[in-house]
């Protein structure tokens, strides 16, 4: 990989794959006008209207959600500049970065989707199948291709596979959604608790090094959330593409499409019993290569990476901001190729205006060594590919545009779904939750915590999973309770939830007031401090708890929830108005929920 | 009024060659002496705003050498919006040749367009009064027609602020979902495609505001003109008066929405 030291041009590089359709925005625009004159009913119209990326909004008909697809992660500088020119136009002026590695633009006019759908093909951009029961963004870790641990850089057969799958009839009306995520390592992907995990791996295989992966499937987070279960030691890349298609036909065949809510992939599989179902997708597989038509093989385009850095012009050293070694320490990975580094810029909540969109977009066409960047895991996004000399002054711009928090690597930046500010099924403001606890998190310090670097908070407005609670260290689901007849929002609190190789989800185990849930976690981390053996870490350590091994005082979740229980009895409404309210909002809480569609 | 009331770069440099012109200029004083188009003198919008009467508008106009049958052509550097509210309250005091840039002053710098520094001569003028009530809607006029099935009414300010409050049965259509690429107002063709979608017939009565003083509203007023639109008013005090004057509000109920973005 030679490093030619020249003037990266700006926004010179041509994205892969053109995932856009533009009759696709016609079709929606006549059909959402057939929907208004009532010649097409709710219920079709509902389907259609998923099937293109938008999704309903609280409480209204008038508004939709346009969630667009970033597959694998992979986004060009002009594409974030359009979508910066898109949320201004239709939505709020900000564009909201999912746990799906999607860009969400809120409170649409559901009149203009179409608009946006004609817009985002001019750069090559589609919601097709961003919602509805279909094959989601296909995931990618942002890690991929630099991280240290992975057998090869799995970007390439994650785009291929999303190419192959977007518009296939064979997955246009499955029982429900279906997820495919890609990683780099077991570290960075969540691969256990999707439809279908993959992990690259090398297999020597008489003397030949084979590139394959490590398939999970059946793994998910929900209501009721399963770990994914490892199909075989290996599958060589030749048996991807099949092992693919034979897993969704037996969901397609066999899942249940009554009961809404067990329809997901990981029922099926539990119902039946992994060894059936292994030896189902296995036959299933088999049957699918004897029986193609035609050789149908996926198109990898794995192109040796040019790396271009861009020439200094001024060689003077910049002088070192303050909270530089604060934010490197927090938010920065230092990548497999010497002298490159992948820098996590942390959005709260993942939202983000459309001034600082526009700002990354020139950001990464200034510093990054590859031209475009990687949406991650945590409603974050990743410049990678910059180099060590570049990270001084690639800090000081991002300080200027309010995107250098420091943290983006570690518990401080909280994950919180939309919640109560767009989503019909949000019970709380989980949102707005994760943000508080962010800022909490900075004020304290806790950032720079090694201790504590590797735990995770995540923060859904409801008991589904969009904020991925189950697999955080401190995870919270939002719901209601009540004092006597009075109202206040309320969060069941899981601990000890992992996504690496010993993936297990949140244990349940308390419910906390909202107004309580920061000194609930605060209360967590003394206790903490105050038990840890050297060098404990907080996830270690409450893992232990959860899983009754732990010597010290504090030996289950139990005897946490004894010393945290004076934080969670309510106040009456007269000594304590405040606690009575949701976060945002100045009111007295009470419960309103639509009709939910699932979201992310 | 059949005539569209905007005009390109070429057909004013045109002009400009002919010395037929008289050019407004809606920003800072500052920025005027900076550099100007050629022709150009001088109107920041704070000037005009500060007595907006019919009288008031007429003196500065011929102050600024414009009479009756002077050609008028105004730009800003604020995305159209300021010069919207210029060429709208010509118009609306009887001026009859007075007409949009359809670039702002950064947009004609960037094409490579001659800018000066020099301040042109000003030959005093007066000007008439004919007003055109047509063109303007009174918070008591919008509140009696505004549920009447042929009247649109529509709000241009950002989405968030609509949400949280807006006249009842406004649509909102941000002052940004306008522009297009390098032009201040977006091509016919996707104008007529927006209100279209929207289910906005081009024969409706249409009542445009915003925030305050109808300068984003005025923009929009001038899209619609640029369609042809025969019937558009411009609501020019705004959603500020009418909160004044309390005024019936709606808002977008239980959603955090304020929440979401990331001010």
């Amino acid at each position: 990989m030679a490093q030619q030291l020249r003037p990266s041009k700006r926004g010179s590089k041509k994205p892969k794959v053109d995932w856009s359709r533009r009759e696709e925005a016609e079709n929606f625009a006549s059909t959402v006008k057939l929907y208004r004159q009532g010649k097409v009913d709710h219920d079709t119209f509902r389907r259609f209207r998923l099937q293109h990326g938008a999704y309903g909004t609280r409480m209204t008909d008038d508004y939709a959600m346009v969630r667009i697809k970033i597959p694998a992660g992979e986004i060009h500088p002009h594409q974030l500049d359009k979508i910066a020119q898109l949320s201004e136009m239709y939505s709020i002026g900000s564009a909201h970065f999912s746990t799906r590695e999607n860009i969400q633009l809120h409170w649409v006019v559901l009149e203009d989707v179409s608009e946006i759908m004609h817009l985002l093909a001019d750069v090559g951009l589609t919601s097709r199948e961003a919602c509805g029961n279909t094959v989601r963004n296909v995931m990618c870790s942002p890690l991929s291709g630099v991280c240290d641990n992975e057998a090869f850089d799995a970007t390439p057969y994650a785009l291929a596979v999303a190419k192959f799958l977007l518009r296939n009839p064979l997955n246009q009306a499955l029982p429900r959604k279906f997820k495919f995520n890609f990683t780099c390592c077991e570290n960075h992907g969540m691969i256990r608790i999707v439809d279908v995990g993959l992990l690259p791996h090398i297999q020597d295989i008489d003397g030949v090094k084979q590139k394959g992966f490590k398939i999970f499937l059946g793994g998910g987070l929900g209501n009721k959330s399963f770990i994914g279960h490892q199909l075989e030691e290996f599958t060589p890349i030749e048996d991807l593409l099949y092992t693919s298609i034979a897993v969704l036909r037996i969901f397609d065949r066999m899942g249940d499409r009554k009961n809404l809510a067990r329809n997901r992939m990981r029922y099926l599989v539990n119902d039946m019993g992994w060894d059936k179902f292994q030896n189902l997708v296995l036959k299933e597989r088999a049957l699918v290569k004897a029986t193609q038509s035609v050789i149908v093989k996926l198109k990898i385009r794995d192109a040796e990476l040019e790396i271009k850095r861009s020439i200094s012009v001024n060689n003077e050293l910049p002088s070192i901001p303050d909270g530089f070694a604060r934010w490197k320490q927090t938010s920065v990975v230092s990548q497999k190729q010497k002298g490159y580094n992948s820098v996590f810029i942390g959005l709260e909540s993942g939202d983000i205006t459309a001034n600082q969109l526009h700002i990354v977009a020139d950001l990464i066409r200034e510093f990054s060594g590859e031209g475009i960047a990687r949406n991650g895991f945590t409603q974050n996004i990743v410049l990678r590919y910059i180099h060590d000399d570049d990270l001084v002054t690639l800090y000081a711009k991002l300080i200027e545009s309010g995107l250098a928090k420091s943290g983006a690597l570690t518990m401080a930046s909280a994950v919180g779904c939309s919640g109560t500010t767009s989503c019909n099924l949000a019970l709380t403001n989980s949102h707005r939750l994760a943000k508080e606890v962010q800022r909490k998190f900075l004020e304290l310090n806790l950032d720079e915590d090694e201790d504590l670097r590797d735990s995770s908070i995540k923060i859904s407005g409801c008991p589904n999973s969009c904020g991925q609670h189950q697999i955080a260290t401190i995870g919270f689901y939002g719901g209601g309770s009540r004092l006597g007849k009075d109202m206040y929002p309320n969060y069941t609190m899981s601990l000890g939830g992992r996504f690496d190789k010993d993936a297990m989800l949140g244990h349940h185990t308390a419910r906390v007031p909202v107004k309580r849930v920061i000194p609930v976690i605060l209360k967590i981390i003394e206790l903490f401090k105050q038990y840890k053996q050297s060098d404990d870490t907080l996830d270690k350590w409450i893992n232990r708890i959860v899983h009754n091994n732990e010597s010290s005082e504090i030996k289950s979740v139990e005897d946490i929830k004894k010393i945290i229980s004076p934080l969670l009895i309510p106040p009456t409404k007269n000594d304590d108005g405040d606690f009575y309210m949701d976060y945002g909002s100045d009111t007295n809480y009470h419960t309103i929920t639509g009709k939910g569609e699932c979201a992310a | 009024m059949t005539d569209v009331p905007i005009i390109d770069y070429d057909s004013l440099r045109e002009k400009i060659k002919k010395n037929d012109v008289r050019i407004i200029d809606v920003r800072r004083e500052d920025d005027y002496q900076h550099g100007h188009i050629i022709n150009s003198v001088n109107l920041p919008l704070a000037k005009l705003l500060s007595d907006d009467s019919p009288e008031a508008i007429a003196k500065i106009v011929g102050d600024l050498g414009i009479g009756d049958d002077t050609s008028v052509v105004v730009y800003d550097d604020t995305f159209g919006a300021l010069s919207s509210r210029v060429v709208w309250a010509l118009q609306y005091i009887g001026h009859r040749d007075v007409k949009l840039l359809n670039v702002t002053f950064s947009q004609w710098k960037e094409l490579g367009l001659d800018v000066t520094t020099e301040v042109p001569e000003i030959e005093q003028s007066t000007h008439s009064i004919n007003i055109q009530s047509s063109i303007m809607a009174t918070a008591d006029y919008l509140e009696k027609v505004k549920d009447n099935k042929n009247v649109v009414i529509i709000d241009n300010r950002e989405r968030l602020n609509f949400l949280e409050q807006h006249i009842p049965g406004a649509i909102n259509i941000p002052y940004r979902t306008l522009s297009t690429d390098g032009k201040i107002i977006r091509t016919k063709e996707s104008m007529r495609n927006l209100l279209k979608n929207r289910g906005i017939s081009e024969d409706a009565e249409i009542i445009t505001y915003c925030g305050s003083v109808g300068t984003l509203s005025g923009l929009a007023y001038y899209a619609l003109k640029s369609i042809g639109v025969p019937n558009v008013k411009l609501y020019v005090h705004s959603f500020k008066e009418w909160k004044n004057l309390e005024k019936p509000i709606d808002k977008q109920e239980n959603a955090s929405y304020w929440d979401l973005s990331a001010e």
